[in-house]
C-alpha cells in the first residue's frame, strides 16, 4: 500500500476530561494517510473520549486536533462543512435514525450531499448495504434488527459518501466472529483499494492483530499513551508488563479491586 | 496513491461503431461529487436503441470510490437486464476488486424481491390481534394494580416509601407554582368574564357565588387533574418507557421483583396523596383571583367572603377533593400503563407520553361525567 508518511490527523497536547475528572493527559500523536490506526485500552481508559475529541464533538481542556491541517473545534462555516465531509463516523450503538428504513438511512447523506440521480442514490445505498451483508433488510426499520445488524447498517451509512477518514467506535463489539471477520476484510479492502484512513476504537484482539497498521494503547492509571507501534511489535515486547498482559490476555497480578 | 487534486474531474466519451457496439470511455476521478453528472451523461448515451454489445474502457479512471463503482455496476446491471454483453476493460486492479465484491445476478434478483405487499385481510387481522392484545394487557394491568394496591394497604411496610416520597416531591411540591398560577388565572378570568354580563342585572356580587361553587365542585379538581396529567402523567409514562427500552423492566422481572408493585404502586399512592393538596392550592388561588375582581368592582372583602360562605358548604369542597382521589388514581394508573406498554424505537417513549396524556384527559372527563350524573341523582 502506497503509504507516504504524511499525517492526516494531528493530535497535539490533548488534555481532556469531564468536569474535574481528568481522562486524557497531554496526548500527542499523528495518524498517517492510508493507515489503520487502532486505539486500544481497557474499559474506562478514555478510548471513546479520545475519539469524540478527534471528531470535534467535545472541546478539549487544552491542546488541539487538526484534520488535514484544520482544527476540528475552532473551524467554522464553509470550512467546517468541508472538514466534516472528509470523515465518517460510526458510533458504538449505531445511531441510525429510527424513523427511517435502513435504505433511507443510507440514502440520506447521498441525497443531502451529492447530485446523483435518484436511481443512482438507490444503487449506491443498496451496494453499501450489500457490502455489510444486509441485502435482505433494506426496508426494515432499525428497531426491527439486532444490535450487530444496526452496527453494520451504521457502517454502510458512514461509507455512503466514501470519506477519506473513517472513525469507528467499537465496530465489532457484539458481532459474531464470522461477521466480525467480514468487517475486518471490508476495512482492509477499503484501506488498500481506496486509501481510506481508519481510526478504530476496539478491544477485540484478533481483529486488532489482523487490521491494525499501528496501535496506540491508552492506560487509565496514567491517562497517557502507554505504547505506540505495530501490533506485532507490541505483542512481542517484554519491557512493559501491562502491554504484554493486554496482548496475552493476562490478568493484572497486583491487588484486585482497582479498575483497569 | 490517490493523493491527486480533489477537484480533478471525470469525463465520458461514447462511441457507437457500425456493427452496433457501444464504447464508453470513462476517465478521471469517479467519486460522489463527479458521478452525478457522469451518471446523467451515461443515461443519455444509452437512451438510443440498445447496442449489440458494450465495452467500457476504464483504463484512465484514476480514482473510483463507492459511487464510481456503483456507476460501473449499474452498467453491468443494465446489460444483464437488456441481454447486452458488457465488458469492462483495463480497470485498475484495486478498483476491480471493489467491483468484484458485487454479483449483478444476485443483485437484480434481490431488487425484484425487495417489495413485499401486505394485503388488506392481513392488515385487518394484524390490527385485530393488536387491539385484542392491548385490551388483554389493560385488564391484566388493572387486576394486578388492584391486587398490589390491596396488598400494599394491608402491609404498608412493604411499600417503597422512599420512591413514593420522591414521586410526591416531583409530582406535588414541584408543581405548586404552575398549579397556583393556573388556579389563580382561572378564578380571575372566570370572575371577570361572568361579571360583565351579570353587571347588566346589577348582580355582579353574585360572581362570587358562581365562581366559588364552580371551583369547589368541578373546576378546581378538573383543572388540577388536567395539569397533573400533562405534567406528571407524561413524566410517568416517559420514565417507565425509558426503563422498558433499557431492559430495566426485564431486569426487575428476572430478579423476581414485580414491576407493578415496584414502580406503579409508589406512583399511584404518591399521586393520590398530592392531588388533593394541589387541588386545595388551586382552589385557594382561584378564590384569590375572584376576590381581586370583586374588589376591583368596588365591593368590600367582607362581602366576598360572606357570599362564598353562603353559596358553598363544606360538603361542596370535600366532595371536590374526594373526586380528585379518583382522578389521581386514574391519571397515574393509566400513565404507568402507557409507560409499560412502550414499544421499541426512538419515538416509542414520545408516543407513550402522548398516549398517557390523552388517555388521562379522556378518563378525567368521563369520570367527571359519571360523578355529575351520580351527584344529580343522589341530590348532594
Amino acid at each position: 500500500m502506497g503509504q507516504d508518511r504524511e499525517p492526516i490527523i494531528q493530535v497535539r497536547n490533548l488534555t481532556a476530561g469531564y468536569g474535574d475528572d481528568l481522562i486524557l493527559d497531554d496526548l500527542s500523536f499523528d495518524v498517517y494517510r492510508g493507515e489503520i490506526l487502532v486505539i486500544l485500552g481497557g474499559s474506562g481508559c478514555g478510548k471513546s473520549t479520545l475519539l469524540r475529541h478527534m471528531i470535534g464533538l467535545e472541546e478539549p481542556d487544552s491542546g488541539s486536533v487538526l484534520i488535514d491541517g484544520e482544527d476540528v473545534v475552532t473551524t467554522s462555516g464553509a470550512d467546517r462543512d468541508r472538514l466534516l465531509r472528509k470523515f465518517g463516523v460510526t458510533f458504538q450503538t449505531g445511531a441510525l435514525f429510527g424513523s427511517m428504513t435502513l435504505l433511507e438511512n443510507v440514502r440520506l447523506p447521498l441525497e443531502e450531499f451529492t447530485d446523483l440521480p435518484d436511481d443512482a442514490i438507490d444503487l449506491v445505498a443498496r451496494m453499501n448495504l450489500e457490502l455489510v451483508g444486509l441485502r435482505e433488510f433494506l426496508s426494515h426499520m432499525p428497531a426491527e434488527l439486532s444490535g450487530g445488524m444496526q452496527k453494520r447498517a451504521a457502517i454502510a451509512r458512514a461509507l455512503a459518501l466514501d470519506p477519506q477518514i473513517l472513525f469507528m467506535d467499537e465496530p465489532s463489539a457484539g458481532l459474531d466472529p464470522i461477521t466480525s471477520a467480514g468487517l475486518d476484510e471490508l476495512i482492509l479492502s477499503l484501506a488498500h483499494n481506496l486509501g481510506t484512513t481508519f481510526v478504530v476504537v476496539t478491544h477485540e484482539l484478533p481483529s486488532v492483530l489482523k487490521i491494525a497498521s499501528r496501535v496506540i494503547m491508552l492506560r487509565a492509571e496514567t491517562k497517557k499513551i502507554a505504547a505506540v507501534g505495530p501490533p506485532e511489535e507490541l505483542s512481542e515486547q517484554k519491557e512493559d508488563p501491562w502491554v504484554w498482559g493486554f496482548f496475552n490476555r493476562q490478568a493484572e497480578t497486583k491487588k484486585a479491586g482497582k479498575r483497569t | 496513491m490517490m493523493t491527486g487534486p480533489i477537484n480533478e474531474t471525470a469525463t465520458l466519451r461514447a462511441e457507437q461503431t457500425d456493427d452496433g457496439a457501444l464504447t464508453l470511455r470513462l476517465a478521471g476521478r469517479l467519486d460522489s461529487t463527479t458521478c452525478g453528472r457522469l451518471w446523467r451523461e451515461v443515461d443519455q448515451s444509452l437512451s438510443g436503441s440498445p447496442p449489440t454489445r458494450a465495452v467500457i474502457e476504464a483504463g484512465e479512471i484514476t480514482y473510483c470510490d463507492g459511487s464510481g463503482i456503483a456507476l460501473l455496476f449499474n452498467l453491468k446491471l443494465r446489460g444483464l437486464k437488456a441481454g447486452v454483453p458488457v465488458e469492462i476493460r483495463s480497470l485498475r486492479p484495486e478498483f476491480q476488486t471493489l467491483l468484484d465484491a458485487f454479483d449483478e445476478a444476485a443483485f437484480a434478483e434481490a431488487v425484484a424481491h425487495a417489495h413485499k405487499h401486505v394485503g388488506l385481510v392481513e392488515e385487518v387481522g394484524k390490527a385485530t390481534v393488536h387491539v385484542a392484545g392491548d385490551v388483554r394487557f389493560q385488564i391484566t394491568f388493572l387486576g394486578e394494580l388492584c391486587a398490589q394496591l390491596t396488598g400494599a394497604i394491608l402491609k404498608p411496610w412493604s411499600i417503597r416509601w422512599k420512591d413514593a416520597l420522591l414521586v410526591a416531591e416531583r409530582a406535588g411540591a414541584n408543581a405548586v407554582g404552575i398549579v397556583a398560577l393556573i388556579g389563580f388565572l382561572f378564578g380571575l378570568i372566570l370572575a371577570f368574564s361572568s361579571a360583565m354580563p351579570l353587571r347588566q342585572y346589577g348582580a355582579e356580587l353574585y360572581v362570587s357565588d358562581l365562581v366559588a361553587l364552580a371551583l369547589a365542585r368541578v373546576l378546581g379538581p378538573v383543572v388540577t387533574a388536567i395539569v397533573f396529567a400533562g405534567r406528571t402523567g407524561s413524566a410517568f409514562a416517559a420514565e417507565l418507557g425509558t426503563m422498558k427500552i433499557n431492559n430495566e423492566l426485564d431486569a426487575l422481572d428476572t430478579m423476581g421483583l414485580d414491576s407493578v408493585r415496584f414502580l406503579v404502586v409508589p406512583r399511584v399512592l404518591a399521586s393520590v396523596v398530592v392531588m388533593p393538596l394541589l387541588t386545595v392550592l388551586a382552589n385557594v388561588a382561584g378564590l384569590i383571583g375572584t376576590a381581586l375582581v370583586i374588589l376591583s368592582l368596588g365591593f368590600p372583602m367582607q362581602a366576598f367572603l360572606d357570599r362564598v360562605q353562603a353559596s358553598t358548604s363544606a360538603t361542596d369542597w370535600t366532595l371536590g377533593l374526594g373526586k380528585t382521589l379518583v382522578y389521581a388514581a386514574l391519571v397515574s394508573g393509566v400513565s404507568c400503563l402507557r409507560g409499560l406498554q412502550t414499544e421499541t424505537g426512538p419515538s416509542a417513549v414520545g408516543v407513550s407520553a402522548t398516549r398517557a396524556v390523552v388517555s388521562s384527559i379522556v378518563l378525567i372527563v368521563i369520570a367527571e361525567g359519571v360523578f355529575s350524573v351520580m351527584l344529580h341523582y343522589t341530590g348532594i
